[in-house]
């Protein structure tokens, strides 16, 4: 029972394609999956948007969208209504077929990425040998639509906007693959399915065989987890599109349905990193606790991406923004050095026999190079108590 | 010779061709990166998964981001009152079609062509790390040297002088 | 020409396609002004030579040898490398000459 609960969604997809004749039964099942895939992430994505504005609402000690619906909570609808009957505004002196073409380019990479997510046992769209090496490659495909969209506005700010943005997710790229090259080291595959199966079974006290709990696991994980907000641009990232600096950045001339889809590609992009994030330490659809595992496993990988975007939506209401430089120093001066240092832990922790020496090794290493990065952080900057001045 | 060859085969080439051609700098550098991600389709036609997603990951990913910025910054978005033709364009021409001529000339008249299709072949991640990391290692040392070397200069070239002129 | 077609195996096609994409590099970097797009050409001429490499891999006799691949994946690497410098190159000189035109760049002529 518990079993064929887990599965339902794969005996479905079976029972649908044996439907079709023998010779398309591969492309049958592939659509069935990619149909299910932006269904549930596309609902996921309006339902976000609601959670987004109330839970910021309630963070800033003011009711969120709240007249919609019970609580608010059919904003999307409007919101999704208001995007389609907006005039579709071009500038005259924009290039009309990159201008089109901008939108379609950013919303088609976040869609591709779901194809490697395991989101439950057995179901990966396309389990490749090289999966985490193909999420990274169509991610770092968005750059150029960034681009693309800036450009084409023929406006100085969107263009000033794109080149920041594209500084950033280059700069936050290598913090990114390399703290996730630490999982893939242990592991011993590129492969997410196999990287999810190597989390199984629990340790004799009970916690998960999750990366997380681990020294290195730890430091990854939180390094990852940056890195993914400022690749998808959101706060205290959000630069690029800062909406008291630089009104939209790259999107400011996009009306309509093109700035809906620029949302909607943000936010696909942001739940499938969080997917990986899930896939690559967080132990994929495994259940944290052993009495646990009758809980469906797709149900346990949504609920740890709730989690996450929950804690994104925190983060956005809490931290303020950073300045350019000031990402840019962190990036390469404390994020780059800290994940070479991470690799090389992972690498001891592997060698090292399992016991209590190793923790210690590891959660040692990992606090001496925040504190001397940090240090070095902090070099020249006269940090003090915040002095009132009023008039007087 | 199927379908999805003569669709990747027709769309590489119309990228390549409108890469050449095109007025405006920023629109050859788009077409470009099409004519980058068709050679990526035809690798994994060809099975070859890892080289497909890392030819993505640092063709699209970079060179052709570091060729628009370079265009951003020598202006090359402004249209030009010159052509678009350098001096001496017919020759060009000429010896393309020649090469053309002669790599064509030696395919079809190759050997190598009358032998059997063999199987897919099946490369694993695994095989290819193994093979850098034992029979490729000093390849793979020399490049990462490379590599540094080459974007120091390239940092160091193109930093601004301070206060020469 | 239906005889040439039908013997011609896949090989061929992959071969053709990197000579015509070989070809359409080489007519750009000869013929066009600007620095740039002859490095756009250059970028298409490894490509082209990439393909070449993983074609006959796949269609080798010992695929298990992998050397199309490391030759490809090395290919790939060091034309990055070279893109980058020669980007480089062309800032600086746009710098000096105020003109990224290959035509500009003549002060050691005659």
């Amino acid at each position: 029972m518990v079993e064929s609960l887990d599965q339902i969604f794969v005996t479905l997809n079976h029972l649908l394609t044996g439907f079709a004749p023998e010779a398309l039964r591969p492309a049958v099942s592939a659509i069935i999956s990619i149909a299910g895939i932006i269904g549930v992430f596309a609902s996921l994505f309006a339902v976000t948007t609601v959670f987004e504005r109330k839970g910021l609402g309630r963070i800033q000690n003011r009711y969120g969208p709240n007249r919609v619906g019970p609580f608010g909570f059919f904003q999307p609808a409007a919101d999704g209504i208001k995007a389609l009957i907006k005039e579709d505004l071009v500038p005259r002196a924009a290039d009309k077929v990159v201008h089109f073409l901008a939108p379609l380019m950013v919303v088609i990479p976040a869609f591709l990425v779901y194809t490697v997510l395991p989101i439950g046992r057995n179901m990966v769209l396309a389990d490749y040998d090289a999966g985490v090496l193909f999420f990274f490659a169509i991610g770092a495909a968005t750059e150029l639509s960034v681009f693309m969209a800036g450009w084409s506005s023929h406006n100085k700010y969107s263009l000033l906007g794109a080149m920041r943005a594209i500084a950033q997710m280059i700069s936050y790229e290598i913090p990114l693959i390399l703290s996730s090259v630490t999982v893939i080291m242990i592991v011993g595959s590129l492969s997410t399915s196999k990287i999810v199966e190597a989390q199984a079974g629990y340790h004799s006290f009970g916690l998960p065989n999750w990366f997380v709990f681990t020294p290195w696991g730890l430091v990854g994980f939180l390094l990852f987890m940056i890195a993914a907000t400022a690749e998808t641009n959101r706060s205290p990232f959000d630069l690029p599109e800062g909406e008291s600096e630089i009104i939209a950045g790259y999107y400011i001339e996009y009306s309509g349905f093109k700035f809906a889809l620029f949302f909607l590609g943000e936010y696909m992009g942001m739940f499938a990193i969080s997917g990986l994030g899930i896939t690559l330490f967080l132990g994929g659809w495994h259940a944290p606790l052993a009495l646990l595992e009758f809980v469906p496993s797709y149900m346990w990988f949504f609920a740890k991406l709730l989690v996450i975007v929950f804690i994104f939506i925190w983060i956005r209401g809490t931290l303020p923004r950073l300045r350019m430089d000031q990402l840019m120093n962190f990036a390469w001066k404390f994020m780059l050095p800290m994940a070479l240092i991470n690799i090389v832990s992972a690498a001891v922790w592997h060698f090292m026999l399992p016991g209590w020496q190793r923790w210690v090794v590891g959660a040692a290493v990992a606090a001496v190079s925040y504190v001397l990065l940090g240090l070095g952080l902090m070099e020249g900057k006269k940090l003090e108590k915040r002095r009132y001045r009023f008039a007087e | 010779m199927n379908i999805f060859f003569a669709i990747i085969a027709a769309v590489t080439i119309a990228a390549a061709v409108a890469a050449m051609s095109l007025r405006n700098l920023v629109h050859c550098a788009l077409a470009l990166a099409v004519a980058f991600a068709g050679l990526a389709a035809a690798y994994l036609e060809l099975g070859a998964q890892f080289v497909g997603f890392t030819q993505i990951l640092v063709y699209v990913g970079a060179v052709a981001i570091l060729v628009v910025f370079a265009i951003l910054l020598t202006r090359g978005s402004e249209t030009s009152p010159h052509s678009v033709l350098s001096a001496g364009w017919l020759s060009g021409i000429l010896v393309a079609v020649a090469v053309l001529a002669v790599l064509v000339y030696a395919i079809a008249k190759s050997f190598v062509l009358q032998n059997a299709v063999p199987a897919q072949p099946t490369v694993t991640v695994k095989q290819i790390g193994e093979a850098l990391m034992t029979k490729f290692v000093l390849p793979l040392e020399v490049v990462g040297l490379l590599l540094t070397a080459a974007l120091i200069g390239a940092v160091i070239i193109a930093l601004k002088e301070e206060g020469k002129k | 020409m239906n005889q040439i077609a039908t013997q011609l195996n896949p090989l061929a096609g992959y071969l053709i396609l990197s000579a015509f994409i070989f070809a359409i590099g080489l007519a750009g970097a000869l013929t066009r002004r600007s620095a740039i797009i002859v490095l756009i050409g250059i970028e298409l001429m490894l490509n082209a030579a990439n393909l070449n490499f993983i074609a006959f891999w796949r269609f080798s006799e010992h695929p298990e040898a992998l050397t199309g691949i490391m030759f490809a994946i090395f290919s790939i690497g060091v034309a990055a490398a070279e893109a980058a410098v020669g980007l480089a190159l062309i800032i600086a000189i746009y710098r000096h000459y105020k003109s990224a035109n290959m035509d500009d760049v003549n002060s050691l002529k005659g």
